[in-house]
């Protein structure tokens, strides 16, 4: 699938602009600040009806405007599709499909784009709940149900976590208290669909990793994820440093055993603490280099190259089992952060992919069999289209 | 903001559920400048309504008198009580023309986080129906959502007694459309609910 042409209006920087791309690589190129992270955004928008920049929409309506528009049209197997995203600073978001109204939700469906950008260095780098997202993002493309298995459980966890804060507070009656063992069932019902999906996806993508890895930093290096759960004992959350093994990854037998078990050993300590203290929100993804935690040992370098490939990874895994074909490879001024073998491998790793969009500041940064087509960006518009 | 009691009047209209703040404009603007709108009619329904309409003292749904009609209906059945939480969902039903027994409103679900538990619910007064054994079904009508499922849990449990059966309503696809329209969160739970069919 491929994005052919894309429309904004309102969009961060842009008042309008219409941009025509096409299959293979794109390359955006252009000063800081002048909107080239900004046109990638709005693909990423409709693929996952977030940024990864912000939460929230507010931020990605032009300032002094009430309504952005994204508008894309796609092209799939010698098929046209028209998407457009309403974003409304007051009032619900709208959106069409080929010119019909639709729901926001419609939209991912039909559009699947992975975007790797300097942020993404967090996913090896920064908390747990980065990499929890890059994971149920991924589930909820790769399965949309997921997505309300998720709410869910997320909605069963505030009112859980509710009710033991209120429970230390002592404002609770005994009765109350004792709706505690069904708000348990739902979090561990929820919670172990969560974990199977989670486990299942990460042995899908594991030897992706390792491919794409390796395809970037060359052999002899071993690039390994686990999913370390909270219910399991291990309480990423709680100590600073990863332990410095690989945890033992193996999904329990019987997660739903293993989770009342968890929960009715740690009960006194969430009643004293007035929060759940074990499911998949304390859940961490466990990213091992030749036999060492990746964060706090792997090289700025290395880390960069492990979460492009935890991203290559995860286009491969979208191409494989996707119905809408390739997902749209954006890569967000990331040649810039590789040695020069590196870049060569990369340009090389993404070459075959339907549709490809680089953004840079330099394009000597660009390897040269990427720089096909080339748009300049200045102050939020199209400058200069070099085809 | 506007000046004085228009604003106070739009304020007011926000705070009732469903309603924004520019619908709560759009309604004030209306009633101040459409002639034809009868206000005093409106304010006399306002301040009846609490008085007159009372909630039944058997079931909790809306009622005129002491109990509501449908407690007071001799040809519907004494034997099936269907629990729901809002007087509205007894409306709902009622619109099936399907359900024949009697109804128990509960006011409400299960949510801690609004400060709604077991004391703040009819959970009592349903037991306190069931004592003679006349019932022998009761239909849990709660909304499927994570509130209205953690609710009829404890009802399931709250109801474990010989001679009593405990039904739940089915949910899933909504039925009258075409599959295709069905979005893929529901559509893909319906298909993990998935049950045996028998031949
Ligand atoms: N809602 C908005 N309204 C108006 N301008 C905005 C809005 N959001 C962001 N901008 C502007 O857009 C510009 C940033 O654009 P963008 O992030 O795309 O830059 P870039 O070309 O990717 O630069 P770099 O090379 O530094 O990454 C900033 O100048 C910012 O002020
Ligand atoms: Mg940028
Ligand atoms: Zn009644």
């Amino acid at each position: 699938m491929i994005v052919a042409h894309l429309s904004l209006h309102d969009f961060r920087n842009y008042e309008s602009a219409e941009l025509a791309l096409s299959a293979g690589p794109n390359v955006l190129v252009g000063s800081n600040g002048q909107g080239k992270t900004n046109l990638v955004e709005a693909i990423g928008y409709l693929a996952t009806l977030g940024s990864h920049r912000v939460s929230g929409d507010a931020a990605l309506i032009r300032a002094g405007r009430d309504t952005a528009i994204v508008r894309a049209r796609l092209q799939h197997a010698g098929r046209e599709m028209l998407l457009e995203a309403q974003l409304n600073r007051s009032g619900a978001n709208r959106a069409q499909v080929n010119r019909a109204q639709a729901k926001p939700r419609d939209l991912p469906r039909h559009i699947a784009s992975v975007l790797f950008a300097p942020e993404d260095l967090a996913l090896v780098r920064g908390e747990p709940s980065g990499r929890r997202r890059f994971l149920d993002q991924l589930l909820v493309q790769l399965s949309p149900r997921l997505a309300g298995v998720l709410a869910d459980y997320d909605r069963v966890l505030r009112q859980r976590n509710s009710l033991l804060k209120s429970a230390r507070a002592a404002r609770v009656s005994e009765s109350q208290l004792s709706t505690l063992e069904i708000w348990d069932e739902r979090l561990v019902e929820f919670g172990s669909e969560i974990i199977g999906a989670r486990h299942d996806l990460v042995a899908r993508l594991r030897p992706h990793v390792a491919e794409a890895y390796e395809r970037i930093a060359g052999p002899d290096h071993a690039a390994e994820l686990a999913l370390q759960l909270s219910i399991l004992g291990v309480q990423p959350e709680e100590d600073g440093a990863q332990a410095p093994t690989l945890a033992e990854d193996v999904a329990p037998a019987d997660t739903v055993t293993a989770f009342r078990a968890a929960l009715a050993n740690v009960r006194r300590a969430e009643l004293d603490r007035g929060i759940t203290l074990v499911g998949p929100h304390r859940d961490d993804l466990h990213l091992v280099l030749n036999a060492l935690p990746a964060r706090g040992y792997a090289s700025h370098g290395e880390s960069w190259s492990f979460a492009l490939a935890l991203k290559l990874a995860s286009a491969a895994l979208l191409r494989a089992e996707s119905p809408i074909g390739d997902p749209v490879v954006v890569l967000d001024d990331v040649f810039a952060e590789l040695d020069e073998s590196r870049r060569a491998q990369l340009a090389h790793a993404v070459g075959d992919y339907e549709q490809v969009i680089i953004t840079a500041a330099v394009l000597e940064d660009v390897p040269s069999e990427l720089t096909g087509r080339t748009v300049r960006i200045v102050a939020g518009r199209i400058a200069e289209d070099g085809q | 903001m506007y000046e004085g009691i228009v604003q106070e009047l739009i304020d007011e209209f926000g705070r009732l559920p469903g309603i924004g703040p520019k619908s709560a404009q759009r309604i004030a603007f209306h009633i101040l400048t459409t002639q034809s709108f009868d206000t005093t009619r409106l304010a006399e329904l306002l301040a009846e309504v609490r008085e007159r309409v009372r909630f039944c003292s058997i079931c909790g749904n809306v009622a005129e008198q002491d109990t509501c009609s449908i407690c007071r209906d001799p040809r519907r059945s004494q034997t099936v009580i269907c629990v729901v939480e809002e007087a509205k969902d007894v409306a709902a039903i009622e619109r099936t023309r399907e359900f024949r027994g009697l109804y128990h409103v509960l006011g409400g679900a299960l949510s801690p986080m609004d400060g709604v538990g077991p004391d703040n619910l009819r959970f009592t007064q349903l037991v306190q129906r069931l004592a003679d054994a006349t019932v022998t079904e009761v239909i849990i009508a709660t909304n499927p959502n994570v509130t209205g499922e953690a609710t009829a849990t404890y009802l399931t449990r709250l109801l474990d007694q010989p001679g009593l059966r405990v039904t739940r309503l089915a949910s899933g696809l909504p039925v009258g459309g075409d599959l295709e329209y069905a979005d893929e969160v529901t559509l893909g739970r319906a298909f993990e609910g998935r049950r045996t069919v028998e031949a």
